[in-house]
């Protein structure tokens, strides 16, 4: 015997999985209202829950929830008064014909332009990827603060400021003309970048939350790249993604020790991501635009051609950092070139590197300097020198597993 | 929508500028008004008189308290405003760009409560 009831709550959680952000994008473009459209779709699936298993799953399950939520949202600006709420529901009442009179058999699909609207330049640049995550895939507030480690008090009244910012301001739900796109595309790139790195930053995969940050910040990615799929950096920001994705188990040992990239078993690297990344990253270099995120996710590239070739390309490497140094002046980024010129021309020229940024303060507090420095220093035989830099790196390391890593590399010096 | 740009600038910069710079950013605001107007965006615009000028009432446990100044004294004064009637943020954003304002020093753009 079927189980009708059941049936509707899977048909429901498949829509809300694929088509969440769709209905949300759809419902709050003419309004710019993300919170009401929020508000009028978990209504409506509150309401598919109780009829779908009584007349059985409509045909169009989205359309079903347009419909409901719309109505849901008429009611709501008939119970209110005010002139402009008038206007409103006239609006929502036009809206509502409109979808009759196209027999509801095609979604419009408004997700891009809701992405541009949630990474705006007039949103709080710290809300932008929570935004995204919670009216795109639906994440709610308290588990994205768990994500972003903050308390949910806060994420929540950033979202909802940042809600009445889009209504209030009139910040408009469409996708920038040509001129203005690789501006605000940067925004909402570094928003979903952001949403990644979080899932990443645990790289044991303990934390659940996080990890699925990570795949759905992949999601979002591959939903990005269907919308606008000639836009370089965005192509290459999904392949950028898929690469590290591809080694992210490989970086603790099964006893959970931390592995650096170079002792990681490419046999331990997942194939098909990193298949996937390189075919993008390809269809992205024949744009002829080069960016960040390509050029970032070229120099995965690089490392990972360990794979067949048993080393990685440390001169393409040099010269990726090279010209990621040309775009974005990062103190990281000087830090990596410095260790890919150790590769290239050995330890002493990666050491002058070094010290040509010690005016730089922030480096007092920064781990990966130190590390860097404490392994170039004990290749050129500095062992006191090594010595003290290890110590340092290790006095700046949060994470337990790195420590113990840095201070294995730190006893191997004395042997 | 309906959004009022707020200029606000250095008053003291202003006073001490040049008689040909003063008549060159006269001009601009000129330029750019006539620009709102083609556009039919145009709802409103004012220039105000320096914060030297201004007065300021608050009133508290029923006694009026009326002190001389702005309210508050900062580098950038409130100089001016335009009111403006587009579409969205975007297009505010953009004028409010255009206007020789944000050039001196900045134009704070805020929508007007629609009653």
């Amino acid at each position: 015997m079927r189980d009708d009831g059941e049936d509707a709550r899977n048909a429901a959680e498949a829509v809300a999985r694929q088509s969440y952000g769709k209905l949300v994008a759809l419902l709050a473009a003419r309004m710019r209202d993300v919170a009401e459209a929020e508000d009028a779709l978990s209504e409506a699936f509150a309401a598919a829950l109780g009829d779908w298993p009584k007349g059985g799953v409509p045909a169009s399950p989205e359309a079903w929830l347009i419909t409901e939520a719309r109505r849901k949202m008429i009611d709501g600006a008939r119970r209110r008064r005010s002139r402009q709420d008038g206007v409103d529901h006239l609006r929502l009442i036009a809206d509502e014909l409109e979808a009759a009179a196209a027999q509801q058999t095609h979604i419009p699909d408004h997700r891009l332009a809701l992405m541009f609207a949630c990474a705006h330049p007039a949103i709080d640049p710290r809300t932008r990827a929570p935004l995204i995550l919670q009216t795109i895939l639906g994440f709610d507030a308290a588990t994205i603060a768990s994500a972003f480690l903050v308390s949910p008090a806060t994420m929540g009244q950033r979202l909802v400021r940042a809600k009445s910012k889009i209504r209030e301001a009139g910040i408009p739900f469409r996708v920038p003309e040509r001129s203005e796109l690789q501006d605000r595309l940067a925004a909402v790139l570094e928003a979903m970048y952001a949403a990644f790195a979080e899932g990443w930053c645990d790289p044991a995969g303990t934390e659940i939350r996080r990890r699925n940050l990570a795949e759905e910040a992949i999601w979002l990615g591959r939903l990005l790249v269907s919308l606008l799929p000639d836009e370089p950096e965005a192509l290459g920001l999904l392949a950028l993604m898929l690469y590290a994705e591809a080694r992210r188990g490989a970086r603790r040992s099964p006893q959970g020790d931390y592995v650096p990239l170079a002792d990681q078993d490419p046999a331990s690297w997942n194939t098909s991501l990193i298949e996937e990344a390189e075919a993008l990253l390809l269809r992205a270099g024949q744009r002829g635009m080069l960016g960040r995120y390509q050029l970032e996710a070229a120099l995965q590239s690089a490392h990972v051609v360990r794979r067949v070739t048993g080393s990685s390309d440390w001169s393409a490497v040099e010269r990726i950092y090279e010209a990621l140094w040309e775009i974005t002046g990062s103190l990281v980024v000087a830090i990596n070139r410095a260790i890919a010129l150790a590769e290239t021309r050995g330890p002493a020229a990666g050491l002058a590197a070094l010290d040509a940024l010690m005016d730089n303060v922030a480096l007092a507090e920064y781990q990966p300097y130190w590390a860097a420095r404490a392994g170039l220093l004990a290749r050129t035989g500095a062992r006191d020198a090594a010595d003290q830099a290890y110590e340092r790196a290790i006095g700046l390391e949060p994470d337990p597993a790195v420590r113990r890593f840095l201070e294995q590399c730190r006893m191997e010096l004395v042997g | 929508m309906k959004y009022m740009l707020l200029i606000y600038g250095n008053e003291a910069g202003q006073q001490a500028a040049s008689k040909a710079d003063t008549d060159r950013m006269m001009a601009a605001y000129r330029a750019y008004t006539e620009a709102l107007q083609k556009a039919g965006v145009l709802a409103g615009a004012d220039r105000l008189q320096g914060s030297t000028s201004a007065t300021t009432v608050r009133v508290t446990n029923g006694k009026t308290n009326v002190l001389d100044g702005p309210y508050a004294e900062t580098k950038e004064q409130l100089g001016g405003y335009y009111m403006i009637d587009v579409p969205d943020l975007d297009a505010a954003l953009s004028w409010a760009g255009r206007c020789p304002g944000a050039s001196h020093g900045v134009v704070e753009v805020r929508p007007i409560w629609a009653m």
